[in-house]
């Protein structure tokens, strides 16, 4: 009788011993010798111009490429560094921060749309996501020079608006740059928050519906949660490239919208190896701090 | 009233979620159309007026054929150099015990979790310690490709390999199959998708890359590089011509590549 | 260790597992395993998830080796043999088929990579083989354009094509639905009678256990608890957990008494309960005393007195459920214990109700003894909940 009233699922038994399987785990030195040239390149091409850039940041501030550099341990590069640049750096991170807000606002309901809503247009909404990729940053950046442009039809349209002055300006506006920011990065956002909602099982939803949630509490109890891995790695993968990123504030900025990586680049081009090196570090660093406090305080550390 | 509301209650992700779609693709757009633009004059980025003549003489602004190649030929090498490596590292920490995997983790993750501008600042720190900075072209590029596009090609080759299941090997040898014939009869057929998605991600990847190799290129002129230059001077249309050359090139891969996945696999009924 | 082995003993393409232990760190999967499963047979490892019956498949298919003890194959020792080295073919839990290969290319793998056959003879063998599985108009499609059951057969041609000296099979049918599962239960069966290939089946289902095979073995914590024809181990188990996983049993503490002729009469709730020696083994003291829930049958008291019976008086009903073909009651006793009894709905008495007092009666023959030092609830959960 009994057995006539159980179906086992697709799993039926779980194997006996699946997940300790020792059987795909070779040991010897083969694995060593795989990993060795991808790590040879990694340490010498990755880590070892890391270290340069931090011992670089010390050199005496005199030099150049032309007389040299020495190494003099001159900490107060990062004191000068600071001061000279250190509004660029509250604005950029200002900027990023802006912009992953705005990727999220806007990507979170296209990422809902896509996983939830899109039946069998999922994956041509997927590939719209990514279509952006398929061309270049550098052409889809100046397209929107253009667009934003003082003459656009964009401008006009806003223009048109009640409440909006006829002198509207948006190219050469912070306004700009963030826009810029926001449409560059905006599919880091959507893919892995698309990801961790396409595994969300609606019957959960409908459990707190069921259970007398509203369609909003629903929403903040349920959907929100088991999206957060999604949330996380979104806005780690839309700040860190937005906040060194000078591409946008150069082609739609002004000379007050500067981002960070303006000054490092320029700093670069110009040979001042001491003050550009400290500045990529602090921004290294800054990065990492802020990365390494938010994964703690969202409660994703298997993330990294 | 209610029956706007009720509309706009089960529609209104969707039409929000297809507006933000809008605006992730009207970039496009523009650089199609830009690709048939007749400008009116060399400083101005308007639409003036429809023309084919980017299309019949695309060589011929300056140096711009000349960067598409050079981006072509570093996208190729160092494509090929990161996907050789970065699949080897990925077999090796799928498949293999050796000690170090947790650091060996951070090393292929941290690249990808840094800011571009501090990947290619390091990297020109080393290279004017190393005193190559009048050296600075082709072949720095090339190593600075390879770097950032190697932690792509672990990450994807893994992700592949990962998703094997353990038994189609073990099959394999219960079948008669010694480990090399396991090894290319059916782990690297079931692996290559992965391998040529992630080929193609570095490819896509090199080739698009502004910030690392304008820190790393010396004299030399990739095709990011010609785009920020003429966008100081006034940029040629052809370089939209380029730009949707790739769009549809790249556009019908992945969309080439589905089809035949799903042509493969489709549950023919029976 | 074992004296007779080197398969002088008869036993020709006898699979021999001699002491086997496998440890994985700290657990033990597989404890001091001895079997002899004999040449041609439909052999059935029966258990619930963890028991050990999937990693002896492995240790004999080669993708596991023993910590200790010895593999023989009709007395050749194969323990450290690699897997492509062993007559032996697994049919893998959800199939494993080479998804990138069409089912002609992954049927013929195993004789490709023995390299041991013409083109011509390999065709002919592969379309044989499809034709015995009905699956020749699937030549040319991919795994992934067939159903399970059609999946699973594949698996099944793939491993029998190699005419192995054993076929294992591990849970082949655990990922199809019950009316498929049925249908391949019979249909593997008359594949192992027309091939008549030594076959292995793993198993967590005792009735696919019991449909099948001719010897099952009921496995638990890594060692066999039991050994048998299936109508034995049902009938006469020998421990709590073979009583309790395979089927139900109602199990009552009582005392041996004495021994009388051929059966045994043991004291259960005040009264004198008869048990078979021929199903019962020898116990003195404290013991269990087990009948099947079928085999009771329920009478109003006093109604009936048979002197052939065993009767437990002073029942009643305390639930009735009906279930189709019969109704199964629960009657408690004074004791406090509550007794099962299915009876078939014949119609040929009206059913009893809640409340009603009742009379528990049942054979001799069916009674069986077990030793009161097991657990009484070993095995329940496992076998009602799989």
């Amino acid at each position: 009788m009994s057995a006539l009233s159980h179906v086992p699922g697709p799993t039926g038994g779980t194997p006996d011993v699946q997940a300790t399987d020792p059987g795909t785990e070779r040991r010897g030195i083969t694995g060593y010798l795989l990993m060795l040239p991808g790590t040879v390149w990694l340490l010498l091409f990755f880590l070892v111009p890391l270290v340069t850039l931090v011992s670089s940041s010390l050199y005496d501030p005199s030099g150049s490429l032309a007389t040299g550099y020495s190494m003099t341990g001159h900490v107060q590069n990062y004191a000068d560094a600071l001061s000279e640049y250190g509004s660029t750096f509250v604005r950029s991170f200002l900027y990023a921060l802006t912009a992953t807000i705005a990727c999220l606002l806007l990507g979170f309901p296209l990422a809902y749309a896509i996983a939830l809503k899109a039946g069998r247009w999922r994956n041509l909404m997927l590939v719209a996501v990514i279509a952006p990729f398929f061309t270049s940053f550098l052409l889809r950046t100046l397209s929107w020079k253009l667009l934003l442009g003082d003459d656009s039809w964009v401008v006009n349209a806003l223009q048109a608006l009640p409440l909006v002055p006829d002198d509207l300006r948006l190219l050469a506006t912070p306004a700009a740059v963030i826009t810029g920011l926001t449409y560059n990065f905006l599919p880091f956002m959507v893919l892995p928050l698309y990801a961790s909602l396409e595994r969300l099982d609606v019957r959960l939803v409908e459990a707190a519906a069921d259970l007398y949630a509203s369609p909003f509490t629903a929403f903040r109890l349920v959907t929100v949660p088991l999206a957060m891995p999604g949330i996380v790695a979104g806005t780690l993968l839309t700040f860190i490239p937005a906040a060194g990123d000078f591409i946008n504030s150069e082609l739609l900025g002004n000379p007050r919208t500067r981002m960070i990586g303006n000054d490092i680049n320029d700093l670069f081009q110009a040979s001042v190896l001491p003050t550009a090196s400290a500045l990529s570090v602090m921004l290294m660093v800054a990065i990492v701090a802020l990365v390494a406090v938010y994964v703690r305080r969202s409660g994703t550390d298997e993330l990294v | 009233m209610s029956a706007i509301r009720n509309w706009l209650g089960a529609h209104g992700v969707m039409l929000f979620g297809l507006l933000v779609l809008a605006y992730l693709c009207t970039p496009i757009v523009v650089v199609v159309l830009m690709s048939f633009n007749d400008p009116a004059s060399r400083l101005g980025y308007d639409f003036d007026g429809f023309t084919l003549d980017n299309w019949t003489s695309i060589c011929d602004p300056y140096q711009m054929c000349s960067s598409v190649g050079k981006s072509i030929q570093i996208g190729l090498m160092a494509t090929g150099l990161a996907t050789l490596l970065g699949s080897l590292m990925a077999f090796a920490m799928v498949r293999h015990h050796f000690r170090g995997r947790s650091t060996s983790n951070v090393l292929i993750f941290l690249p990808m979790a840094s800011p571009e501008i501090v990947l290619g600042s390091s990297l020109l720190a080393l290279f004017v310690n190393a005193g190559f900075a009048g050296q600075l072209g082709f072949w720095t590029i090339f190593i600075a490709h390879v770097m950032f596009c190697l932690s792509f090609v672990v990450i994807t080759v893994k992700a592949r390999l990962a998703g094997l299941d353990p038994r189609l090997e073990q099959a394999a040898a219960d079948l008669y199959a010694t480990e090399w014939q396991t090894f290319w009869r059916v782990t690297f057929p079931l692996v290559v998708p992965g391998i040529v998605a992630a080929a193609l991600l570095s490819f896509s990847l090199s080739f698009d890359d502004f910030i690392i190799t304008n820190l790393t290129s010396g004299q030399t002129v990739t095709f990011p590089m010609y785009v920020w230059g003429a966008a100081q001077r006034g940029v040629p249309m052809q370089v939209n011509v380029i730009g949707t050359i790739m769009f549809v090139l790249a556009l019908s891969m992945v969309v080439g590549g589905s089809v035949l996945r799903r042509v493969r696999e489709a549950p023919a009924r029976g | 260790m074992v004296e007779q082995a080197g398969g002088l003993s008869g036993g020709g393409a006898d699979l021999q597992i001699q002491g086997v232990t496998k440890r994985f760190g700290d657990f033990v999967a597989v404890d001091d395993l001895h079997l002899q499963v004999p040449e041609g047979a439909f052999f059935a490892l029966l258990g619930a998830s963890g028991c050990g019956k999937t990693t002896t498949l492995r240790m004999v298919a080669g993708l596991e080796r023993p910590t200790a003890g010895r593999i023989l194959l009709g007395g050749d020792d194969i323990t450290d043999l690699k897997p492509y080295r062993r007559p032996v073919n697994t049919v893998f839990q959800s199939y494993a088929l080479f998804p990138h290969l069409s089912v002609e290319d992954n049927v013929a793998f195993g004789l490709r990579r023995q390299g041991k056959v013409s083109k011509g003879e390999l065709r002919t063998k592969v379309g044989e083989m499809l034709e015995l599985v009905e699956l020749q108009q699937y030549a040319a499609r991919r795994p992934a354009q067939l159903s399970g059951g059609q999946q699973q057969r594949v698996a099944l041609a793939r491993a029998l094509i190699n005419r192995p000296r054993v076929l294992l099979l591990d849970e082949p049918l655990g990922a199809l639905d019950l009316k498929l599962r049925r249908a391949m239960q019979l249909e593997l069966k008359r594949i192992q009678t027309d091939v008549g290939i030594t076959f292995i089946h793993v198993t967590h289902d005792q009735e696919e256990a019991m449909t099948m095979a001719d010897t099952i073995a009921v496995m638990n914590a890594g060692v066999i608890e039991q050994m048998g024809a299936p109508e034995e181990l049902y009938g006469h188990p020998r421990s709590t957990f073979v009583a309790n996983f395979l089927g139900q049993s109602n199990l009552i503490s009582g005392v041996v008494k004495s021994k009388q002729g051929d059966e045994f009469l043991t004291e259960v709730l005040g009264t004198t309960v008869r048990a078979s020696k021929v199903t019962s083994r020898d116990l003195e003291g404290d013991v269990w005393v087990g009948v099947r829930p079928e085999k009771v049958i329920l009478q109003r008291p006093g109604e009936g007195r048979q002197e052939e019976l065993n009767r437990l008086s002073g029942g009643r009903v305390s639930d009735v459920s009906f279930v189709g073909v019969s109704t199964q009651y629960l009657v408690r006793m004074a004791s406090g214990q509550e007794l099962m009894a299915f009876e078939q709905n014949t119609g040929e008495r009206r059913p009893f109700a809640v409340g009603d007092d009742v009379d528990l009666t049942w054979l001799a023959e069916h009674t069986f003894l077990l030793d009161a030092r097991q657990d009484v609830r070993a095995g329940a959960e496992l076998g009602d909940g799989e």
